[in-house]
C-alpha cells in the first residue's frame, strides 16, 4: 500500500465528501480511513488513502481534487503518507 | 500505519501555517575532470554539465510533486574553481567559466551555482589568486553564481593578506553580487546554503546536500507550550527541531533515489527568509527576549542552538553542513527591524555568532568605513571561529547608503539595513602584512 493524506478544509456542507470520494473512485484510489475535525476554527476532512493502483501521478490526482475542492468552495491538501511517517513516527 | 487527525494536523500546519519547506535541495558534483591546461577544454567539459543539471531540476520537481512539500531552491555545488585554475591561472577563464555556468543554471531552472571558491588560509595558491582577483568580475556579471573564500582555519591559520584581498573585491561588488560571496573560516565540505556550498575534497563524486527551513514551527511551539522551566523550552525546540529534519532528510533520500546518487548532509541550520513567521529573531522574542540584541540574546540563541541540534541528531544520521541557527540579517524581518531600531548592532552579532555557525551575515555597511575597518571587523569574526574551532564567516553588503539606511535585494535576499561601524581608527593594525599564525587549540589534533 502507497499512502496519501488528504486534508480538506473549510465550512462543512452537503457534498464535500461525495465530491472528493467520487473523484478518488474516478482514479481507482481507495479510501483507507476517512475523520473529520476542526482545523483553526473550521471543518477539516481527513481521508488516508491508496494511492498504488492510481492511474494518475500524485501531482495530477492533487491537482484534479483540486478542482473538485474549487468547486465546492473548499481547499484540498494532498501530502504522501511517508511526510507524516517521517516527521510522526521515529 | 494509522495516525491521529492531531498528528496529520500538526503536520499540515507545520507545512502550510509555520512556512515550514525545504530550504534547499543542492546537487554537490566533482567536477575536477574538467581539469586542463587548455581553457576550451576546461569550458567544453564543463559543458557536459548541462544535461545534470536538467536532469537534476526535473528529480525535484518530482520530489515536490510527489509529497507535496515545497522545495524554494535547487543548486549545484561544484569543485572550487580554484583548482579548476591551478593548470591555467587566467582571470579570463574564471569570467567564462562564470558565464558559462550562469548561463546554463539559468536554461535549466538551478538557482544557484556555488563553488567559485578557494582554500587559502596559510596562502594563496595561483590558482586561489587568480579567482580572488576576478571575484567581483565574475559576480557582477553573472546572476546565479556564488563562491566564498576560506581564509582561515583552525588547522591553519588565518590569511590576512587574502582577507584584505577579498575585502578590495567585495567594494568593487553590486549589492546584489556581494550577497552571493562569503569570507569563511573553518568551511564544510557539504554545505547546501549559498554562498558556502562548494564540493568539498574527500566527497563522492555526487551527492545531494539538503536544508530545512523550520524558524516558524520552532516559534510556534514554543507560542502553544509556554514553558515555565529551560528544561521544558529545551524539550519543546528540540522535538520542533527533530520533526523539522526529518522532513529533510526525507526530501534528502528521495531526491538522492531518484538521482541514483548517495545521499550526502542534512543540514540542521534553521534559516529564516524575509515572510513574516520565519524568523530565528522570532523565536528569541518567544522565548521572552522582547527585542533581540538585548541582554540575554546570546543566552537564548545558545540555548536554541544545543536544542536543535540534539533533536536534529536524533533525526538523521547526515548530519552536515554549518547546522546553526542563521542570523542573516536581510533575510530575517524582524532582526532586520532591530537593526534599524538600534536594538542589535555589530558588536551583539559578534557576540551571538560565539554559539551559532553563521558570523556577521547579510549586513548592509556604508562604503564611507573604507577597507581598514571592515577588514579589521571581519578579521574579529574569523578569529572568533578560528580559536573557538567554529565554522563563521561574513557576508557584507557595501551600500551607498549611511547607518540606518536600508536597501532592497528583493526576494528571499530581503531589505539590507546599513549597520553602524565604529568610528575607530584601526590601520597600524590592519596594515600589518602576512598570516596569523595556528592556535593553540590546533595542538589538540597533534
Amino acid at each position: 500500500m502507497e499512502t496519501a493524506v488528504i486534508v480538506v478544509i473549510g465550512v462543512d456542507k452537503p457534498g464535500i465528501v461525495a465530491g472528493i470520494s467520487s473523484a478518488l473512485a474516478k482514479r481507482n484510489v481507495n479510501i483507507v480511513d476517512i475523520s473529520q475535525t476542526v482545523l483553526r476554527g473550521i471543518f477539516a476532512m481527513i481521508m488516508v488513502v491508496d494511492v498504488e493502483k492510481s492511474q494518475v501521478s500524485i501531482g495530477e490526482l492533487r491537482r484534479e481534487l483540486q478542482q473538485v475542492g474549487k468547486e465546492l468552495g473548499v481547499e484540498v491538501l494532498l501530502y504522501h503518507g511517508e511526510v507524516f511517517k517521517y516527521m510522526e513516527r521515529v | 500505519m494509522r495516525y491521529s487527525p492531531e498528528e496529520i494536523l500538526e503536520v499540515v500546519n507545520m507545512l502550510t501555517r509555520e512556512d515550514l519547506d525545504i530550504r534547499s535541495v543542492t546537487l554537490s558534483i566533482n567536477t575536477l575532470f574538467a581539469s586542463s591546461h587548455d581553457g576550451r577544454v576546461v569550458l567544453d567539459r564543463l559543458s557536459t554539465l548541462e544535461r545534470i543539471m536538467s536532469r537534476f531540476v526535473e528529480a525535484v520537481y518530482l520530489v515536490q510533486e510527489k509529497l507535496g512539500v515545497r522545495i524554494v531552491t535547487k543548486r549545484i555545488a561544484i569543485s572550487p574553481v580554484q583548482y579548476l585554475l591551478e593548470p591555467n591561472p587566467r582571470e579570463e577563464l574564471v569570467v567564462e567559466v562564470g558565464k558559462l555556468l550562469d548561463g546554463m543554471a539559468k536554461g535549466t531552472g538551478v538557482d544557484y551555482v556555488g563553488g567559485f571558491s578557494a582554500y587559502a588560509e596559510r596562502g594563496t595558491s595561483r590558482g586561489a589568486q587568480v579567482l580572488l582577483n576576478s571575484l567581483a568580475e565574475v559576480l557582477n556579471s553573472t546572476e546565479r553564481i556564488s563562491g566564498a573564500l576560506n581564509a582561515g582555519s583552525t588547522q591553519s591559520g588565518l590569511n590576512v593578506d587574502a582577507v584584505k584581498q577579498f575585502v578590495s573585491q567585495l567594494f568593487q561588488m553590486s549589492p546584489k553580487a556581494s550577497s552571493r560571496t562569503a569570507v569563511i573560516v573553518n568551511s564544510p565540505q557539504d554545505s547546501p546554503f549559498i554562498p558556502s556550498a562548494h564540493h568539498g575534497p574527500g566527497m563522492p563524486n555526487a551527492s545531494v546536500n539538503i536544508a530545512v527551513s523550520g524558524p516558524g514551527v520552532i516559534a510556534e511551539a514554543i507560542r502553544r507550550s509556554k514553558p515555565f522551566t529551560f528544561q521544558e523550552l529545551y524539550e519543546v525546540v528540540k522535538r520542533a527541531a527533530f520533526k523539522v529534519t526529518r522532513l529533510g532528510e526525507l526530501v534528502g533520500r528521495a531526491v538522492s533515489e531518484e538521482l541514483g546518487v548517495n545521499m550526502g548532509a542534512v543540514d540542521l541550520s534553521l534559516a529564516p527568509s524575509p515572510t513574516v513567521g520565519d524568523s530565528v529573531a522570532e523565536i528569541l522574542e518567544t522565548m521572552g527576549i522582547s527585542r533581540v540584541g538585548g541582554p540575554g540574546s546570546v543566552a537564548a540563541l545558545a540555548l536554541l542552538m544545543d536544542a536543535v541540534k540534539k533533536g536534529g541528531s536524533m533525526a538523521t544520521n547526515l548530519v552536515g553542513g554549518l547546522s546553526s541557527a542563521f542570523i542573516p540579517v536581510s533575510e530575517d524581518p524582524i532582526m532586520a527591524n532591530r537593526v534599524r531600531e538600534g536594538y542589535l548592532e555589530l558588536s551583539d552579532l559578534l557576540a551571538m555568532s560565539a554559539v551559532c555557525n553563521s558570523g556577521i551575515d547579510m549586513v548592509g555597511v556604508s562604503k564611507r568605513v573604507g577597507h581598514e575597518r571592515i577588514t579589521a571587523l571581519i578579521l574579529d569574526v574569523l578569529t572568533m571561529g578560528i580559536v573557538l574551532n567554529k565554522i563563521l564567516g561574513v557576508r557584507l553588503i557595501p551600500l551607498e547608503a549611511g547607518p540606518g539606511e536600508e536597501v532592497d535585494l528583493g526576494g528571499l535576499l530581503g531589505k539590507v539595513v546599513v549597520a553602524d561601524v565604529k568610528e575607530v581608527e584601526v590601520s597600524q593594525f590592519v596594515r600589518m602584512g602576512g598570516f596569523l599564525p595556528t592556535p593553540i587549540k590546533r595542538l589538540e589534533t597533534g
